[in-house]
């Protein structure tokens, strides 16, 4: 049974101008020890399906779905305090900007003894000598001193770091690790997916990758969902999406990457991801698809077969039949 | 290169003096420690490094918003003194990363494209300034319904479009784009990128692409400098310098941005450590402390960019014919 599964999960926020949805019958699932990279546009919905599951999100948004579970636990009917037991031990998330996710009033040994003290119970010895061992493992140099430093006193990547070390502090069987690496620099870039793709390989635990960035997720994740206005669009092994995608958004988002371009100019995506008053009827991407034909204006596309990368079209690319035509 | 470059600059400096407390001596913090550039027109010069680099300082120094502390900046043959660079200013224009901050939220379309005019060219008529604006809107691929919009009615590719339109309406001849695509989203990020080419081959303009994205240098550049700790490393056309880099940072940075191709499992060089403080950097070769090749030599003398069109700072290049 997988670690992680969630089928139909949907969130709506009400605002001022009514009810938005921002994730839209997502099902995923995630296993032991296997890197899944969910992609897609800013407002996809891939943070907010994430948060939903750490019960994080605030009161306007309304949580729905038909299963909702981790390791055994109902996420959807779990108590506050039950819950409170299993977040930040079990399963651990890495949010964007080290800076501001960071108390800048305590240092950042108080904030990741913190974890440790609550969740496991340890004495102030061994708090200590465990976040100094964590800090060694997330390549911190002179922890000692690193653990009485504050969060402004440290760089982007050093932040990074803390939030990894909090993060795994409690050796989580599930780390979401949110844009890891949006705020940092190139070569850090590569030092951070590295340690977390190695903590990956010596604690066997799952970890998913949200991420917008093409080249991450082709270096790291084994399995890439692709996000677009809230749906799961797409969803395959990293090799075979990036060789043969099957949903037309995922072929166009990989054919405006700047790498792959062939000429001056680039192939692009006409019109914009649709916002909370202009979302079609049929098929949300329909009215960027050049593909698209009146069926896929007037009806959702359900998700294909598993040999189609569950996408959600009615006219697949790189079918056998296509191919061949 | 047969073409008399629009701007050049000479070992163009800025130091800032940074307070170590109130009776002691001022830190020296060199932002920018001897650039040497030159910007031809229809051509890009792209500036890549990371933060901290001292790359949008260069920006900084391009535009005239700051003073050089030392070296030259010529434009159109002439040098660059602060007493001209009112008048100097009109041809010289940025758009910078941000577009939700580079904008005036209480500003309509119409009126943060005419405002250059008003403050630069108050000779224009009103008539006149308005048939400019709507020109430049729709040269940039927004429609003319957009002139009464105000900024937040736009997705953040069109305000791109809208920044890059402002920068226009003097009609430069160097636009300065300071990390223009980084904060959009990719399938818009291509097409403001085939706007700004577009817009290169029609109006001839000189680039100075500021970025720390190389896979996005790498479509749109001509000539590359890689910039560490406020120094040139290495500088080359874009050819040599992604086929054949010869700075060891230069191929530490190609090799950690990754690639959208899974089948590649190519070999990394890992950095380590973190950038120095500016404020200390190493004697010797900056990137001395992070390289892997570093000897005595790097640890106590400083290398300098030669002369030949692509260059190292570096004793020991890499992928070097000579």
């Amino acid at each position: 049974m997988s670690l992680l599964r969630i089928r139909n999960l949907s969130v709506d926020f009400a605002t001022a101008s009514g009810k938005f949805r921002a994730v839209d019958g997502v099902d995923q699932d995630v296993n032991t020890g296997e890197i899944l990279a969910i992609v897609g546009e800013s407002g996809s919905g891939k943070s907010v399906s994430m948060l939903a599951m750490m019960g994080l999100l605030p009161w306007t948004a309304t949580v729905t779905a038909d299963e909702m579970s981790f390791d055994g636990h109902d996420l959807l009917t779990i108590g506050k305090r039950e819950r409170r037991r299993v977040v930040g031990k079990d399963l651990a998330m890495i949010f964007q900007e080290p800076m501001s996710s960071l108390n800048p009033c305590f240092t950042v040994g108080w904030q990741i003894k913190e974890t440790l003290r609550v969740h496991l119970g340890l004495s102030r010895k061994a708090c200590h000598a465990r976040a100094v061992e964590l800090f060694e493992q997330v390549g911190i140099p002179d922890p000692e001193r690193r653990l009485s430093a504050f969060p402004h006193q440290m760089s982007g990547g050093m932040n990074q770091r803390v939030m990894i070390a909090m993060a795994i502090a409690c050796k989580p069987k599930l780390l979401i690790a949110d844009e890891p690496t949006t705020a940092l620099d190139v070569t850090i870039q590569a030092q951070i997916l590295d340690l977390l793709t190695s903590l990956r390989d010596d604690n066997g635990m799952g970890l998913v990758l949200i991420t917008h960035d093409m080249g991450v997720v082709a270096e790291t994740a084994e399995r890439v969902s692709v996000q677009y206005a809230g749906q799961k669009i797409e969803e395959q092994p990293v090799l075979p999406l990036f060789q043969s995608p099957h949903h037309p958004y995922t072929a166009a988002l990989l054919d405006a990457l700047p790498e792959r371009a062939t000429e001056k100019h680039l192939p692009t995506i006409p019109g914009m991801v649709p916002g909370q008053f202009d979302r079609p009827a049929g098929c949300l991407f329909s009215p960027r698809c050049k593909y698209a034909n009146s069926k896929c204006k007037a009806e959702q596309p359900a998700p294909q077969g598993p040999e189609l990368g569950h996408a959600r079209c009615f006219y697949p690319l790189n079918t056998d039949e296509r191919i061949a035509s | 290169m047969s073409a008399t470059p629009v701007m050049t600059a000479e070992a163009l400096q800025r130091h800032y003096e940074v307070s170590g407390g109130l009776l002691r001596k001022p830190n020296i913090l060199k932002a920018v420690g001897g650039v040497d550039f030159a910007l031809y027109p229809g051509k890009t010069l792209a500036v890549v490094g990371e933060s901290g680099c001292g790359k949008s300082t260069l920006a900084r120094l391009v535009t005239m918003i700051e003073e050089p502390t030392s070296g030259s900046l010529t434009l159109d043959g002439k040098p660059v003194l602060p007493s001209d660079w009112a008048s100097l200013r009109k041809s010289v224009q940025i758009v910078f990363q941000d577009p939700y901050g580079s904008l005036n939220p209480r500003q309509r379309i119409g009126q943060i494209l005419q405002e250059p005019l008003i403050i630069n060219r108050p000779e224009i008529s009103k008539q006149d300034r308005e048939a400019k604006a709507r020109e430049i809107l729709s040269l940039v691929g927004l429609r003319p319904e957009h002139y009464d919009r105000y900024p937040h009615m736009f997705s953040g590719g069109q305000r791109q479009r809208v920044a890059i339109a402002r920068a226009l309406m003097l009609d430069p001849k160097v636009l300065v784009l300071d990390e223009p695509v980084s904060a959009l989203d990719l399938s818009i990020q291509s097409s403001v990128l085939n706007l700004l080419v577009d817009l290169q081959e029609r109006m001839q303009l000189a680039y100075l692409f500021i970025s720390h994205d190389l896979s996005v240098v790498r479509h749109v550049a001509d000539e590359v400098i890689v910039m560490y700790l406020g120094r040139a490393v290495e500088k080359g056309s874009k050819e040599d310098l992604f086929e054949a880099p010869q700075h060891p940072y230069t191929n530490a940075l190609l090799s950690a941005t990754p690639q959208a191709d899974p089948a590649n499992k190519k070999r990394q060089i890992k950095l380590k450590g973190e950038l120095p403080s500016p404020l200390a950097v190493p004697e010797g070769c900056p990137f001395a402390p992070r390289c892997w090749k570093t000897q005595d030599k790097c640890r106590t003398h400083r290398p300098e960019l030669g002369i030949t069109p692509h260059t190292a700072a570096c004793f020991f290049p890499e992928n070097s014919d000579g």
